[in-house]
């Protein structure tokens, strides 16, 4: 059962081969077994998860299902649900209830799925390795000693662990992407403004965008059905006439033009990844793609104007945790201001708290045209860099992250080190553009390794497509991890 | 020393939008605290803003109305700082490129008529409220207003005194109720002006370092704050000090104002175009509807008051202080008979802003409430014009009005107050009175003109006021005079 | 302290620290020419969406304050705020 895809799992329910109730304690059952180990979710509520799935079977035996009818899925605790915490992996919200669904949440509930959870995630989504969680670091199901990436680590593991079918994460600058490369998964970060991020705690309002994690792109496309769609509440969500991310899964690959970008091939990464991403590249091939070099000048300068961009817009979003309408307050100050700062200093975490020192700085009055605007420009820099590769090829790809798995703890003293492991995901948010990770090997230490696809604006199904021909070839995204065998 | 003040106003209106800004909660005030506050007001985690279009679209008609610049495209930026009754931390607002840019209005003083221009106008949304009532030594804090959308109007440093700035806030404020964009209501603090006051030497061209007195909601407070602070600030001067940049609150009790804070500790408010709001674009369709939809506007109207009506500039000023008078002056105008129109325009002008205001200020009633209606008040001035009526008998016909006794053509036949006009009937009354006041009349003939007044007031009385007073002067003099 | 939050001596320097090594990153933007070049702030060109003029929310006070650390009559308390 927890090797089905999510299209096999929805046909069972439907011939009642199993329920609804029945498939989520099970799943229920492994995330009680594994979660002190891996630490994947932050809360579980039983009660509510089953209370959604004795609907969900309802719904079903009327025969009113809907593709993710009765199907668990879990969420990355970013998103606001009713009746559950929604602690954004800090202790600014430990104890916060939201009074309000996010708008991915209510499509969600609307469909019939179950929530199963909320995960683990790096603090206010800052952080590619989920060592930053005030809830503690979570493990990779490969290795217990390794980070699953961040900042959407708890979704990926929890699917790489087999503690859920499928789950939601959000990327701003690889978040989806790297951990779903460091877990063996595959994850997808839609287009810009596909996604309403109305009900998501903003980190970084321009370059965050919600998606789904799950163990192969198939099963991202039913995901993405739900996720995608319209929203009058946020005002950078696009009108777009509805699509099915399915419909194109089978389409012939022949005439595929993949562009190779020479910066991503660079140093810097890993034998084992260049050789497994080499390989996979090699498998396209075989499956009647070409391959061309393409060139993205610009994208040496994607971190540094990632790290103004981001941490200028977080330290803006992030004022509003005060201690004043909700979440943590300091227990002792002497007046307003030490209210602020002591509720901020005990709320937040060392790697917020840096990101806003950044940030605050970055906007200050006499730095912006430096900072925050030459980042910008540089922004549209790289975009035109990929509008220009996009007219010699239908998809670029590369390695998700320049290694695999790292230790917990190795790179957690100097923050441009754990910066840089997000060197190839991070220009496709800078441009908007949709990524995506799957699994294409697995090194001499075990660890996954993952294959990036960048695509054009929109490009989603065709993303897909490319994904599920290689995944229907290969099987490195059926491996499983140890948590996932046991 | 001759002194010069220098003065630029800065003008929050809050438009009348039923929503706020960005959110679709109810704007009305007086209400509940925190009942009007929803989850993107009190800026809950993952709540994002989205625009109305009636708070754009009243900025358009302002800058339209002023012959300003809108511009076709323009942003919205965040203005962070931290203070309670601020939940975001931030207050959206536009920065670098407002939605409208120039434009000026027209203001009279003493007569003179005078432009001040408009530096520009933006959008942006209004802040919580603090209330400093006793809660264990807390503050609390009520949300209802924020999210209210503001129109933030800024002048060039254009006016020279106190009375100018007056003059300028009470242009504005007609104007903005006239288009129907605020409701122009100061206490509940819909229209606040912030006051920069610098001095310099009279013929200099440099300005002086300006202070600047916030959150002034009276054209009382506003005269009286800017007049001490010039006095201040050349004081200040005069004694050999230097005035500092600064922000300053006026005291209304001492008549005072003082520091609040310095440009040293001016808040760095780190102004970045937000993500969460694309540019806001405005077409030319939606101009020229605007354009088409525009009333007359206030200077437009009482300077055509003045040239074609003959109205003095004090009289047309009080009518076109609001809309609803000015409409209700043409209303009257209208059907009040007659051929000499500017006549008949003085006399209605003279009952609008006399009697019916004074009325309406007793009763605590606005004009859309007046019991007196356009064409009963035409009723009456017709009668005042065509001398059926004496000018003091006619307030006595006002009162019938306004108690909803008839027309006034009613009244005046039901009380029997038409005014004795026939020659025949007061040469009787006059005889009468000469007749039985013998001593009067001597007296006037021995040159007491007194006499004469005490001799007018009998035939008054003996008509009960009726008598046509000109004609009832004329025939006691000449029969008098005759004898 | 522009950012509200306190950081003792200790924390001051180690950030401190690690922030020179992320400046000296985003100085690396300052060699490219940008002269020309329009900032980017949305990956779609599209302009803001308006939404028509009505009150669709309700009072939902005592949802919202169920979650806030402390109010009073109706009001957010906080420490006295000196003007």
């Amino acid at each position: 059962m927890i090797d089905s895809s999510l299209r096999a799992l929805s046909d069972k329910l439907a011939a009642r081969e199993i329920s609804s109730v029945e498939l989520t304690r099970a799943y229920l059952a492994r995330i009680d077994a594994h979660n002190a180990a891996v630490n994947a979710y932050i809360t579980v509520d039983p009660e509510a998860s089953l209370a959604q799935a004795e609907a969900a079977d309802k719904r079903i035996a009327k025969g009113e299902a809907q593709p993710l009818t009765g199907i668990p899925i879990a969420h990355k605790d970013i998103w606001c649900a009713r009746d559950w915490r929604t602690t954004c992996g800090s202790r600014m919200l430990e104890n916060f209830r939201a009074p309000y669904d996010a708008h991915v949440i209510q499509r969600f509930n609307d469909s019939g799925a179950v929530n199963l959870g909320k995960t683990n995630m790096d603090e206010f989504a800052m952080g590619s390795s989920n060592e930053t969680s005030w809830f503690g670091p979570v493990r990779n199901p490969w290795d217990q000693q390794r980070v699953p990436g961040g900042s959407s680590g708890g979704s990926a593991a929890a699917v790489a662990a087999a503690m859920a079918p499928a789950a939601t994460g959000t990327d701003t600058g690889g978040s989806i992407r790297q951990p779903a490369s460091l877990c063996g998964i595959s994850g997808l970060k839609p287009t810009y403004g596909l996604v309403s991020r109305y009900g998501m705690i903003a980190f970084a309002s321009s370059l965050d965008q919600g998606g789904p994690l799950a163990r192969s792109a198939e099963d991202l496309a039913l995901l993405l059905d739900v996720m995608v769609g319209f929203d009058p509440r946020d005002s950078t969500s696009l009108e777009r006439p509805e699509e099915d991310y399915s419909r194109m899964l089978d389409a012939p690959l022949s005439g595929l033009r993949i562009g190779l970008p020479r910066e991503y091939f660079s140093e810097g990464i890993s034998d084992e990844v260049r050789a497994a991403v080499e390989t996979a590249i090699g498998e396209y091939r075989k499956l009647g793609a070409t391959t061309v070099e393409v060139g993205l000048p610009a994208s040496e300068l994607s971190v540094p104007a990632y790290y103004v961009i981001a941490p200028a817009e977080a330290s803006s979003n992030l004022s509003r945790y005060d201690g004043v309408r909700y979440g943590f307050r300091a227990e002792e100050y002497t007046d307003l201001l030490d209210m602020y700062c002591k509720t901020r200093a005990q709320g937040f975490g060392a790697e917020v708290k840096r990101r806003i020192l950044i940030g605050t700085y970055v906007l200050s009055h006499g730095y912006y045209d430096a900072y925050y605007l030459k980042a910008q420009k540089i922004r549209r820099l790289i975009a035109r860099d990929f509008a220009q590769a996009f007219e010699q090829c239908d998809v670029i790809m590369s390695p998700t992250s320049p290694s695999t798995a790292f230790g917990i703890g190795d790179r957690t003293t100097d923050p441009v080190q754990m910066y840089l492991s997000d060197i190839f995901t991070i220009a496709a948010n800078l441009a908007g553009l949709p990524g995506m990770s799957i699994p294409c090997g697995i090194d001499s230490a075990g660890l996954p390794i993952g294959l990036q696809l960048i695509g054009n604006y929109f490009s989603e199904a065709r993303m897909l497509n490319a994904a599920h021909l290689f995944q229907t070839n290969t099987d490195w995204h059926t491996r499983k991890s140890p948590v996932a065998a046991s | 020393m001759d002194w010069e003040i220098v003065i630029g106003l800065e003008t929050h209106a809050q438009l009348s939008t039923r929503s706020k800004i960005f959110s679709g909660a109810s704007t009305d005030f007086g209400s509940t605290p925190n009942t009007q506050a929803c989850a993107v007001d009190i800026a809950l985690p993952g709540v994002l803003p989205v625009l109305n279009v009636d708070a754009v679209d009243k900025a358009v008609r302002f800058g339209i109305a002023v012959g300003a610049t809108v511009n076709r495209r323009s942003v919205f930026a965040r203005k962070n700082y931290f203070y309670p009754d601020l939940p975001k931390g931030y207050q959206i607002s536009q920065f670098e490129i407002p939605v409208v840019e120039g434009g000026q209005l027209v203001i009279q003083t003493g007569g003179v008529e005078k432009t001040v221009h408009l530096t520009r106008a933006h959008l942006e949304e209004d802040a919580g409220k603090s209330l400093h009532e006793d809660y264990q030594g807390m503050t609390g804090i009520d949300l209802n207003r924020a999210g209210t959308p503001l129109l933030e109007i800024v002048t060039e440093p254009d006016m020279r005194s106190a009375e100018e700035a007056v003059e300028y806030a009470k242009t504005l404020h007609a104007l903005v109720r006239w288009i129907d964009i605020c409701d122009g209501n100061m206490q509940e603090g819909s229209f606040r002006c912030d006051a920069n006051v610098s001095v310099r030497k009279k013929g200099s061209d440099q300005l002086g370092t300006r202070r600047e007195i916030k959150n002034l909601n009276s054209f009382r407070f506003l005269q009286q704050a800017i007049e001490y602070e010039a006095q201040w600030q050349i004081e200040q001067i005069e004694d050999g000090g230097r005035i500092v940049q600064a922000t300053v609150l006026f005291d209304p009790d001492s008549g005072q104002t003082r520091l609040m804070r310095t440009k040293e500790d001016a808040h760095d408010y780190r102004y970045f175009p937000d993500p969460d709001l694309l540019p806001l674009e405005i077409d030319d369709a939606w101009l020229e509807r605007t354009r088409q939809n525009m009333p007359e506007l206030p200077v437009a109207r009482r300077q055509r008051y003045q040239t074609e009506l003959g109205l003095s500039d004090q009289d047309a000023v009080l009518l076109v202080s609001d809309r609803d008078t000015a409409d209700y002056f043409e209303a009257t105008l209208s059907k009040v008979e007659g051929n000499d129109r500017r006549a008949a325009a003085k006399l209605t002008a003279n009952w609008i802003n006399g009697e019916l205001a004074a009325a309406l200020n007793r009763a605590e009633l606005e004009l859309q409430a007046s019991p007196v209606s356009a064409a009963a008040l035409a009723g009456l001035v017709s009668r005042v014009i065509d001398k059926t009526l004496s000018s003091k008998l006619a307030k006595d016909v006002f009162e019938g009005l306004w108690k909803g006794e008839g027309s006034a053509d009613e009244i005046i036949d039901k009380r029997g107050l038409r005014q004795i006009s026939d020659s025949g009937a007061i040469e009787k009354l006059v005889d009468d009175v000469i007749a039985a006041n013998e001593q009067q009349v001597a007296d006037y003939l021995g040159g007491k003109q007194k006499a004469f007044n005490a001799l007018v007031g009998q035939v008054m009385k003996a008509s009960k006021g009726k008598a046509n007073p000109a004609q009832v002067n004329q025939i006691l003099k000449q029969k008098l005079d005759k004898s | 302290m522009l950012a509200r939050i306190e950081i003792t001596e200790a924390e001051s320097q180690q950030t401190l620290e690690q922030l020179s090594g992320v400046f000296g990153l985003i100085e690396k933007m300052q060699a490219i020419d940008t002269t020309d070049v329009a900032p980017m702030a949305h990956a779609q060109d599209v302009v803001a969406r308006l939404r028509p003029d009505a009150v669709t929310e309700s009072d939902q006070k005592e949802l919202f304050q169920s979650v806030a650390p402390a109010v009073e009559d109706g009001l957010y308390l906080v420490p006295r705020v000196i003007e």
